[in-house]
């Protein structure tokens, strides 16, 4: 599986009070949640974001609260992969049970600029970075985390007796 | 194979004989937990996922504390589809305004948690109970529907940090401030993935609302949970509230630890995080007098009847400060009866404070306390990242009762030393 878009590069610890303000949080429909996204750290990300863009935080992204609302919101933006240094665990595992892909990355993380166009083939885990001519070598997900994705998510996996 | 006291609880509740950091583990439940927020979006999953029951009836809790009594129309709604759910599936431990309190000062209290149990929660402060010797743990709301049809779910099992306590706070030290002065020492990311392991002779004078407070911070250092090693003050508050028998664990004497610190609790000084980080700490001496326009006494983190106490002692025949709001929000109704009983409601509302019914409320920019731009708030509460508890451009100082308690008589960041040398 391989997706491709341009980053949208953010700083260390971005957290999920940011992604979506608890304010928001009076819903759970992820078209409502989208329209907020990253609002508290940056307005114009909504305008600006595009099918297929990629994320890219530095440390710990996703720290805070367990709202799944975060991945859900940007999942619902479009935006096809989280690209971090490291992540958050419980942002970790929500996105993985709702099938939003996100890569553990220090190199990308330190080298992609804003607005690079970027590849990144989730079996592997090596990110291309088009702009640059640059690649990095990613975390691939373990073989059960694999397993939870192939079936489209935890839920999807329970109900068809993967796990 | 030596274990800490996190992995014997998770090998045990996986049915095998040992664990090590790493290992991708299935697990037995003890209890789910979801809130007012998170379980909307869970009871969305649960139903998708094709399960016909709950796992089991008496170990699911539904708590309805973050935006209720009900703060508007969508919250009244997201209330209504969890009660419907939770009558339709005979969720025992379902808790509804006017019974209810902040889930992590209600679940240890009602006894539904217990030493060596394992317990994840759509919540991520979850890792409270980690101070009654459990391994617990917040997860997403697909995590707990997941956990609410089949009683069981995935962990990576984590490497640990120990902390070893020693000494013996000085007056108007607690928890509090040992908790925020090691997220200030180790960073908001420097337990990442791990477990953050709390035991030495200090754990005695410590109560079990210090413990509460000090697990419930330890996802705020980025640790997947906190926990204490079982001791008398432990079995005590278990003997009085759990409704099962407890199993205490103990870390093998060669476990292997990334690291080790020790803690002199004698040495911690009142401590403040500074916007917007928990990480971001000063010492009380370092704060430089920052003025505020709010003072709130509540939360998960320190709503307990001790934290009231504290805060009464301090407030009692004094004033907030004209231009500071205090608003103090007892975290139980049992916590509440108990500050009626005791005198401590009168002394807040003489003292000029609003007295809440149970919510989390302002803690996460709810309701019951919300900030203009440019305002300045110091809090009881766990988080002061950007626009936590308002506006964007509002400001959140997280400290202990007592600083809270004596900021808002004083109307600038204080210790309550300071009130003691003056005629406050
Ligand atoms: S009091 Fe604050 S931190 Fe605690 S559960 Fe409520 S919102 Fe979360």
């Amino acid at each position: 599986m391989k997706a491709c878009g341009n980053a949208i590069k953010y700083g260390d610890n971005i957290d999920t009070d940011v992604i979506i303000p608890a304010r928001y949080l009076n819903s759970s429909d992820p078209k409502e949640l989208a329209a907020h996204c990253m609002e508290d750290l940056d307005k114009d990300f909504v305008k600006r974001v595009q099918k297929g863009d990629m994320i890219v935080g530095g440390k710990n992204f996703g720290c805070g609260s367990s709202r799944e609302h975060a991945p859900l919101a940007i999942r619902e933006s479009g935006v096809s992969c989280v690209i971090a240094s490291t992540f958050a665990r419980i942002f970790y595992r929500n996105a993985i049970n709702i099938g939003l892909a996100i890569i553990e990355c220090d190199e990308a993380a330190q080298k992609i600029a804003d607005g690079d166009a970027l590849e990144v083939d989730f079996d592997t885990g090596v990110i291309t970075n088009r702009t640059r001519g640059e690649t990095y070598r990613g975390e691939p997900f373990p073989e059960f985390i694999r397993s939870i994705i192939a079936a489209g998510g935890l839920i999807n996996a329970i109900r068809d007796h993967r796990i | 194979m030596s274990m800490t006291m996190s992995q014997k609880i998770l090998a045990a509740h996986a049915g095998i004989e040992s664990v090590e950091a790493g290992q991708l583990i299935d697990a037995k439940l003890d209890l789910v937990l979801a809130n007012d927020i998170t379980a909307p979006v869970a009871i969305r999953e649960f139903l998708k996922s094709g399960a016909k029951t709950v796992f089991d009836k008496s170990m699911v809790a539904l708590v309805m504390d973050h935006f209720t009594p009900n703060k508007d129309i969508k919250a009244a709604a997201q209330c209504k589809l969890t009660r419907e759910f939770a009558g339709q599936y005979e969720i025992e431990n379902f808790f509804d305004v006017g019974e209810m309190g902040i889930e992590h000062a209600l679940l240890p209290e009602k006894g539904l948690v217990t030493g060596g149990d394992l317990v994840i929660g759509a919540d991520s402060h979850t890792c409270t109970y980690g101070a009654l010797g459990a391994f617990s743990t917040g997860v997403g709301s697909t995590d707990m529907a997941a956990g609410m049809a089949r009683g069981v779910c995935w962990f990576k099992v984590p490497a640990a940090m120990k902390f070893v306590l020693t000494g013996a706070p000085s007056r108007w030290v607690s928890g509090k401030d040992v908790i925020l002065h090691i997220i200030g020492m180790i960073g908001v990311d420097g337990a990442l993935y791990k477990s953050m392991e709390f035991t030495g002779e200090g754990l005695h004078h410590l109560s079990m609302d210090d413990r509460f407070c000090m697990a419930n911070m330890a996802v705020e250092a980025g640790a997947k949970n906190g926990i204490f090693e079982i001791n008398s003050q432990t079995r005590a508050y278990m003997e009085e509230h759990s409704k099962r028998p407890y199993v205490a664990y103990s870390a093998d004497t060669d476990a292997h630890y990334d690291e080790i610190f020790e803690i002199d609790l004698s040495a911690v000084r009142p401590t403040v995080a500074f916007p917007h980080l928990p990480g971001n700490t000063r010492t009380i001496d370092e704060c430089g007098g920052v003025r505020i326009d709010q003072s709130v006494i509540g939360s998960c983190t320190n709503g307990r009847i001790e934290d009231l106490r504290v805060a009464a002692e301090i407030l009692a025949g004094r004033k907030v400060a004209k231009g500071v709001r205090c608003i103090v929000i007892p975290a139980t109704q049992c916590i509440w009866l108990e500050a009626l009983e005791k005198g401590y409601l009168r002394i807040f509302v003489e003292a000029g404070c609003a007295v809440s019914t149970p919510t989390c409320g302002p803690c996460l920019g709810g309701h019951m306390g919300i900030l203009a731009q440019g305002e300045r708030a110091v809090s009881t509460t766990n988080r002061n990242f950007v626009g936590r508890m308002g506006h964007t451009g509002s400001e959140v100082y997280l400290a202990s009762p007592a600083v809270a308690a004596a900021s808002a008589v004083k109307g600038f960041l204080a210790s309550p030393d300071e009130l003691h040398t003056d005629s406050d």
